[in-house]
């Protein structure tokens, strides 16, 4: 702990990282530029997330990082680690005992509070990017709120599927003003970006920081007679039986044999824990008694 | 270079740079929301909060531009000891401002960010006699029905959230407390509303 300055970054940088904060929170949906740093850990990694979270986190945190859903996989363990190690604050996996919570691709399932921020780790921040590779050319497409291309975009989903196939990184308007892209979520997840919570979204390899505070309108965008739809996985958790929650596929063995369980892991123990059963939980609960 | 210049600074900046900027942000986030700050001590007539803002936002990266109400030798070295951050002749080269609402205005010379670049705006920091949640109506991002804070001039906010997304953010201060507004707050008064 003594060994590194609180939560890792100097302070002249969290300086720096705090101002584009509240900048981004001052005009929600437009993408700061920020002075990225090299992290110890590669870019595509939560480089940006990290950045955003050493610079938000307080002694008294209690951190909680998912990825896809997920609190024990590589990624999410390494960074609560490093928090651990860095800043010395408490980790947990419960959603609701977590203060900062840091994500990668999803929003907990279980509503977040006022007293909670979500840092979402961003791989692309421009939602114009595929459509417009020049940085010259989206900034000014913001500018002038020319968002036409995405519309497009939308639609030709339908000429070609009969249907929006965009499935995550579903481009949101956010108070009717810019475009944002919600990081690579799935769009089951887009009606949860009006929350109680602070969410803020750091992209460290493009060096943008963008921002939603709490009860932001955030829709997201669809036409008249294609109304945007918030889909998953047309089953119940196999596990928890939830009926509600997104979930993941699973292959289980060679002959085709398949299971869907929660995505989020912590959302999905929490049911089992109060007695909910799947499908195919028979084996848990053998195991429980 | 007398004791009052290097005294006041934060007694461990890097934990209560922390606790600072979470207030300033929760502030920032919800607009109308008063919060209680602590830690530093800027020369008269700096409040508490605008000193702890200065120290967790300001370095030599952000031209600081001091207003009449507020512009003393003492300050001026303050900040050069505690910050680094150069002290500007004019508002229209800070990143920050500093002062009471009386000595602040007039807003229109102040950065207000280009459309390409719209963060590229001054942030200022007002000095107030006293702050309540009640007086001129907020609504907007952050806010769940509407709030309330006693602003100085309510037209002035209105005028700035005009230039949206363009425009300036305040922090509004009062001895350890402060409040935040935003760019995107819609201000409308009482009357107004019924």
């Amino acid at each position: 702990m003594s060994d590194y300055n609180f939560a890792y970054l100097d302070e002249q940088t969290k300086r720096m990282i705090r101002r584009a904060i509240l900048k981004a929170l001052a005009v929600p949906g437009y993408q700061v530029p920020f002075a990225s740093r090299e992290m110890p850990m590669p870019y595509g990694w939560g480089t940006g997330g990290v950045q955003v979270s050493a610079a938000c986190l307080v002694p008294e945190d209690r951190l909680k990082v998912i990825d896809q859903g997920a609190d024990d996989t590589t990624n999410a363990v390494s960074i609560r680690r490093f928090f651990e190690k860095t800043a010395g604050v408490a980790t947990t996996g419960r959603t609701s005992e977590a203060t900062l919570i840091q994500t990668r691709h999803r929003i907990p399932e279980e509503p977040l509070t006022r007293d909670q921020i979500l840092v979402y780790q961003v791989p692309i921040p421009e939602p114009l990017r595929f459509l417009e590779p020049r940085e010259t050319e989206t900034r000014k497409m913001h500018a002038l709120e020319e968002y036409g291309l995405v519309h497009v975009k939308l639609y030709e989903d339908i000429a070609r599927h009969g249907q929006i196939a965009t499935s995550y990184a579903y481009p949101v308007k956010v108070e009717g003003r810019y475009v944002m892209d919600p990081s690579p979520i799935p769009k089951f997840d887009n009606p949860k970006l009006e929350s109680e919570a602070i969410q803020l979204f750091g992209a460290g390899r493009e060096q943008r920081i963008h921002a939603l505070p709490p009860h932001c309108k955030v829709v997201s965008l669809d036409f008249e007679d294609h109304p945007f739809e918030a889909s998953k996985a047309d089953h119940d958790c196999d596990l928890c039986g939830s009926g509600t929650s997104y979930l993941d596929e699973v292959i289980v063995d060679d002959a085709g044999g398949r299971m869907f369980v929660c995505s989020d892991t912590d959302y999905c123990e929490t049911r089992r824990g109060a007695g909910h059963r799947g499908r195919l939980a028979a084996t848990g609960q053998e195991d429980a008694a | 270079m007398d004791q009052a210049v290097m005294t006041g600074g934060f007694s461990d900046p890097s934990i209560q740079s922390a606790w600072g900027f979470r207030a300033a942000m929760n502030a920032m986030a919800r607009p109308g929301d008063i919060l209680a700050v602590q830690g530093a001590q800027a020369p008269a007539p700096v409040s508490v909060a605008a000193a702890v803002l200065m120290l967790v936002l300001c370095d030599p990266e952000t031209p600081v531009w001091l207003a009449p109400s507020h512009d003393s030798d003492a300050l001026r070295r303050w900040i050069a000891f505690h910050t680094g951050a150069p002290v500007v002749a004019a508002r229209g080269e800070a990143a920050f401002a500093l002062g009471t609402w009386d000595s602040l205005v007039p807003l229109r010379d102040y950065r207000i960010g280009t459309p390409e670049y719209p963060d590229r705006s001054a942030t200022l920091i007002v000095e107030m006699d006293e702050l309540r949640a009640e007086g001129a109506v907020l609504t907007g991002p952050g806010i769940k029905q509407a709030a309330g804070l006693n602003l100085p001039d309510a037209a002035a906010f209105r005028a700035n959230r005009g230039l949206y997304p363009l425009g300036l953010d305040f922090f509004l201060t009062c001895g350890d407390r402060l409040a935040a507004l935003p760019r995107s707050t819609h201000v409308t008064t009482p009357a107004e509303v019924s």
